[in-house]
């Protein structure tokens, strides 16, 4: 699934357009969680990770696992620090108000496969 | 090649800023995607766990071309029971460590799995070394 139809599909807003419009691989995965030691144990490419967890250690977590589309959840806002970080990184954000449970649903119905 | 990092306890928004440098020096030097991956996860919850437990710590990491090896010293409490750390759900972290999406018991576990060689050595009330080697071949 191509990052503009995430967006969509989540009624989402893009807080970083230049990272999200290039070359970020099609997403097939998906995994959500607020604890990031549980991101840093997936093996798995192409996958996003949906999260309420708002700050500069979700970027963190996100970079070192190689993930590079978070959809920040529960109408949570990224800071400076973190678009920052996230441009440094490419990593795209996409902001959603919805939940995590929402935007899962809205996910795996359309076609995006859990990790395990 | 060889790259030296302090590390201040207790500052989060600084934290990973050390695994972050390895990483981007390993990708300059070619080293495969897979295994910087494992590196650096391993490194992360290493620096990590200085923020969240020590009042300062050193990581020094040796590149060479076979293998990686990272030393992680702090100063701080220690671990008091090293076999009860190493065990997934154990945790002594603290509210604020918790809110930043850490401290649920995993972060020597995941080390663990991603090292090919590890030690790790504490004295209470004095400090903690970790040693992870990670062979490249």
């Amino acid at each position: 699934m191509k990052i503009s139809d995430i967006k969509e599909l989540v009624e989402g807003k893009v807080a970083n357009n230049g990272v999200c419009s290039e070359n970020i691989n099609e997403i097939k995965h998906a995994f959500a969680s607020d604890l990031m030691s549980d991101v840093l144990r997936l093996r798995c490419e192409n996958t996003l990770l949906v999260t309420g967890l708002c700050n500069v250690q979700t970027i963190r977590t996100v970079e070192m696992a190689e993930i590079k589309l978070i959809i920040l959840a529960r109408g949570k806002k990224v800071d400076a620090n973190m678009l920052e970080l996230a441009e440094e990184n490419d990593i795209c954000i996409i902001e959603t108000d919805f939940s995590v449970y929402k935007v899962c649903g809205l996910l795996y119905q359309n076609g995006i496969s859990p990790v395990y | 090649m060889e790259l030296n990092f302090k590390i201040e306890g207790g500052n989060f928004s600084g934290a990973g800023s050390a695994s972050s440098e390895v990483k981007k020096t390993l990708k300059q030097l070619g080293v495969d995607a897979s295994q910087i991956k494992r590196i650096v996860i391993a490194l992360y919850e290493a620096e990590i766990n200085v923020v969240a437990h020590a009042y300062r710590g050193q990581i020094g990491v040796k590149i060479s071309a076979d293998k990686i090896f990272a030393r992680i010293e702090d100063e701080g409490p220690g671990i008091a029971d090293i076999s009860k750390a190493m065990q997934e759900g154990y945790s002594t972290a603290s509210s604020k460590v918790r809110e930043m999406g850490f401290g649920a018991g995993m972060g020597l576990p995941n080390i663990k799995s991603n090292v090919d060689e590890f030690d790790i050595q504490s004295v209470v009330d004095k400090g903690t070394v970790l040693e992870m080697t990670f062979y490249l071949a």
